[in-house]
C-alpha cells in the first residue's frame, strides 16, 4: 500500500476526511483528570502536549513539554465501549389480551474511525472480535459495526507506566493490518507523521490528502522511535512470563496466594470495565408498572458481582478469592483453551485502574516464585 | 442475540407436587424445526423473568414438557402459568447426552430430585431402542416424586431403586442419598452412566462408580451455572475452561472429573 508525510498542522485534514467519508471520528480527549476515546470534531480536541502517567493504582495527566498529539499511551477506557456498547436494548415485548408480542430492536447504523489506537487495543479489538464470532449464535451486532470501523492506529513512541504488551507480542509495533497506522516524528525535521495506509480504505483517505513522499530518514526516525520503546519495555516491570502460563495457573488453582490477593482486592469490578477484551454482560429485562410491556436489554457486567454466579442456592463464587481467580484465570489460562490464545494484550489498564494497585503480572511471578521454592525444598 | 423469543402457549399443565410444576408447551405460531434432543435446554420467559430448563420431553412434535420448580420469581410466574396462558420460549441449546454412545447399552441412570426431568427423554429414547436400563433416583421426601405413574411403569419394567432423605413407614424404597444403593447394586462393569442431581451427588455418585470399575469416558453428567444469554457471549455460566449454556450442560465425567473437586471455579 502507499506510505506518506502528514505534516502536523494538515492532521485537521485527516479528521476532516474522515467525517467527510462517513466515519464518526472517536479519538483521545481529555475529560476531568484522564483521558478517554470519545469523538474528536478537530486536532484542537486531542490531548496536545499532555502525557499520561501510570503506575499501579495510579494515573495522571502533565505537560509533554512537546507538541505531540499522541505522546500518550493508552486511554482510560477501552474502545470496546463503542464496538459493544455498555448498555443497549435488544427487543421489546407487549402483552394484550393475553398475547405476547415481540418487536426487533432496528439499530441506528454508525460507522466508526477510531483514531489513535495502540497496537495492544487492536489485538484487544480483534481478540473481542473472536469471542463475539465464537458459537453457533455470532454476535453480529457487535460483528458488524467491527467490519464497518476504520482503524487508524498510532505507533507507540513511549512505554506507558503499567503496559507490557511485548511480552503478549502485541506491540509496541503495529502489526494488525490496520487501515492507517501513523508514527508521530518530532526528530530530523518537522513535527510531522509517517502515514502508511495498509488497506484499501486507508489508500483511499490518503490519496484524498495528497502527502509528499516519506524519506529514507522519516523511516529511520519511526523505527527508532519503536525501537525506544521497545527497549523500555524490556527493562522495567511490569513483565510477563508466557511460558508454561496455563499449566502455572492450572497447578495452582488452590494456592494460598489466591487468599493474600483477595485480602487487598475490592471486588470493585474496575478491572473489568477497563479491559480491552473483558466481555461479560447481563441481559436484563425491565417491564412498565402495568406489566403490559417489557424492554430486554444487553448490558456490560462483571464477574466480580455476587450476582454474577448465581444459581439457585447462592453464588458459585462466594468470596473474593474465587472472584479474582476467576478473572484471572480465566485471562490468562481458560481464554487460551477456549479461543486459543490469552485473553489479555499487556494494555496495563488492569493495573493502573485497581484501586489498590494489585498487578496480575506480580500475581503470576509470586505463583511462579513459590512453586519453585516448594519444588526446591522437596528435592532436599 | 438480538433475535426475539418464540411464543408457546400451556397446553397442558400438571402439579407434580406443591411448587413444581410440569408443562406441555406448544408454540403458537409455526416455528422452524429444531433439534429437542434429551438434555439440551431452553429459556422460558414470562414479563417476572427468564430462566433456564431442561427439556423434560417431547411428547408429540412440536408439543415440548418442561417440568419446573418455583425457586425464584421467574420460574414460580412460570410454575403458576395456567391452561392456555402465554410464555416465550429461546433455543434449544446446549449439548444434550450422547445417546449414540449410550445407545451401546446397558445404563444406569442416576438422578437427584429435578434431576430426573432432563433423564427423562434420554430413557424414554433408551428404552425404546431396547437399551438393558436401570434407574436410581434420589429425593427429599416421598411426596417430591416426579412423574410418579411413570416411575411405577418403568420399575414393573426395569430395575428402580428409589431413595428418599426422609421417609415414613409406608415407604418401600431406602432411606438416606441415593450413593448407598448406587454402592450396593449389581451394575455390570460395561455400563454407560447418565448422572443429573446435585453437584455433590454426581461427584460422589461419578467417583463411586469409577471404584466399581466404570468407564469413566462414558460417564456423562448435566451441570447448572447460571445460564443467561445461553449463547456462549455472556459468560455467566463459565465452569473452568467451559461455557456449560454451549459446551454442556452434558459432559463427559472423564474430562471433568479434576474440575469437580475444586471449590468456588
Amino acid at each position: 500500500m502507499s506510505t506518506g508525510i502528514l505534516p502536523a498542522e494538515r492532521l485537521d485534514a485527516l479528521i476532516g476526511e474522515l467525517w467527510a467519508a462517513g466515519y464518526t471520528v472517536i479519538g483521545p480527549v481529555r475529560e476531568g483528570g484522564a483521558l478517554l476515546y470519545d469523538e474528536v470534531r478537530g486536532s484542537e480536541d486531542l490531548p496536545v502536549g499532555l502525557v499520561d502517567r501510570q503506575e499501579g493504582g495510579r494515573y495522571f495527566l502533565e505537560p509533554s513539554g512537546d507538541g505531540r498529539f499522541f505522546g500518550h499511551t493508552v486511554a482510560a477506557t477501552p474502545w470496546k465501549r463503542f464496538l459493544d456498547p455498555p448498555r443497549r436494548r435488544l427487543w421489546r415485548a407487549e402483552r394484550r389480551n393475553g398475547q405476547l408480542h415481540f418487536l426487533v430492536e432496528t439499530e441506528e447504523e454508525v460507522r466508526f474511525a477510531f483514531l489513535g489506537v495502540r497496537a495492544c487495543d487492536l489485538h484487544g479489538i480483534r481478540i473481542r472480535s473472536a469471542v463475539a464470532e465464537a458459537g453457533p449464535e455470532p454476535d453480529e451486532a457487535l460483528l458488524d459495526r467491527r467490519r464497518s470501523a476504520l482503524m487508524v492506529a498510532v505507533q507507540c513512541t513511549r512505554a506507558g507506566g503499567t503496559c507490557f504488551c511485548a511480552d503478549l507480542g502485541t506491540g509496541p509495533a503495529v502489526d494488525l493490518p490496520a487501515d492507517l497506522v501513523l508514527t508521530e516524528l518530532l526528530e530530523d525535521g518537522p513535527h510531522r507523521f509517517l502515514a502508511e495506509s495498509r488497506t484499501e480504505a486507508g489508500a483511499k483517505i490518503l490519496q484524498r490528502l495528497s502527502l509528499g513522499p516519506a524519506g529514507e530518514v522519516d523511516r529511520a526516525a519511526a523505527a527508532r522511535a519503536v525501537a525506544a520503546t521497545r527497549r523500555t519495555l524490556a527493562e522495567r516491570s511490569p513483565r510477563l512470563e508466557r511460558e508454561g502460563l496455563r499449566e502455572l495457573l492450572y497447578r495452582q488453582l488452590e494456592s494460598p496466594l489466591w487468599d493474600e490477593v483477595a485480602g487487598r482486592c475490592l471486588s470493585c469490578a474496575n478491572c473489568t470495565l477497563v479491559c480491552p477484551t473483558c466481555f461479560c454482560s447481563a441481559v436484563e429485562d425491565v417491564t412498565d408498572l402495568e406489566g403490559a410491556r417489557l424492554e430486554r436489554w444487553h448490558r456490560a457486567d462483571s464477574c466480580f458481582t455476587a450476582e454474577f454466579s448465581q444459581i439457585h442456592g447462592g453464588p458459585v463464587r462466594a468470596s473474593t478469592r474465587a472472584r479474582y481467580r476467576q478473572w484471572l484465570v480465566h485471562k490468562l489460562a481458560y481464554w487460551s483453551d477456549q479461543f486459543g490464545e490469552p485473553g489479555c494484550v499487556g494494555c496495563g489498564r488492569c493495573i493502573t485502574w485497581c484501586p489498590v494497585g494489585i498487578d496480575l503480572t506480580e500475581v503470576v511471578r509470586d505463583l511462579r516464585r513459590r512453586e519453585a521454592e516448594e519444588s526446591g525444598e522437596r528435592e532436599r | 442475540m438480538r433475535e426475539v423469543p418464540r411464543r408457546y402457549r400451556v397446553a397442558a399443565r400438571r402439579e407434580e407436587f406443591p411448587g413444581t410444576t410440569t408443562l406441555d408447551l406448544q408454540p403458537v405460531e409455526p416455528s422452524p424445526a429444531a433439534d429437542f434432543a434429551p438434555g439440551r435446554f431452553a429459556m422460558l420467559g414470562t414479563f417476572a423473568g427468564e430462566v433456564p430448563i431442561s427439556l423434560a420431553g417431547v411428547e408429540s412434535y412440536p408439543t415440548l414438557r418442561h417440568t419446573v420448580r418455583a425457586v425464584g420469581g421467574a420460574s414460580a410466574a412460570l410454575a403458576e402459568l395456567g391452561e392456555g396462558e402465554e410464555l416465550w420460549l429461546r433455543g434449544p441449546f446446549g449439548r444434550g447426552w450422547p445417546v449414540d454412545d449410550l445407545v451401546r447399552g446397558p445404563v444406569v441412570i442416576v438422578a437427584g430430585g429435578l434431576g430426573l426431568a432432563p433423564l427423562r427423554p434420554l430413557l424414554l429414547a433408551l428404552e425404546a431402542r431396547g437399551v438393558a436400563l436401570s434407574l436410581f433416583y434420589g429425593m427429599r421426601r416421598p411426596e417430591e416424586m416426579l412423574y410418579r405413574q411413570e416411575v411405577v411403569g418403568w420399575a414393573a419394567r426395569f430395575p428402580v431403586h428409589l431413595s428418599a432423605d426422609r421417609a415414613d413407614p409406608g415407604w418401600s424404597g431406602t432411606v438416606g442419598v441415593i450413593t448407598r444403593p448406587l454402592a450396593q447394586a449389581p451394575i455390570p462393569a460395561e455400563a454407560g452412566v447418565a448422572l443429573c442431581g446435585p453437584e455433590v451427588m454426581m461427584r460422589l455418585a461419578a467417583r463411586l462408580l469409577v471404584e466399581r470399575g466404570l468407564d469413566p469416558g462414558r460417564i456423562y453428567l448435566s451441570m447448572e451455572r447460571n445460564m443467561h444469554c445461553a449463547t456462549g457471549h455472556c459468560g455467566h455460566c463459565q465452569w473452568g475452561p467451559w461455557f456449560v449454556c454451549r459446551d454442556g450442560p452434558v459432559f463427559r465425567y472423564a474430562e471433568v472429573a479434576p474440575w469437580l473437586d475444586l471449590r468456588e471455579v
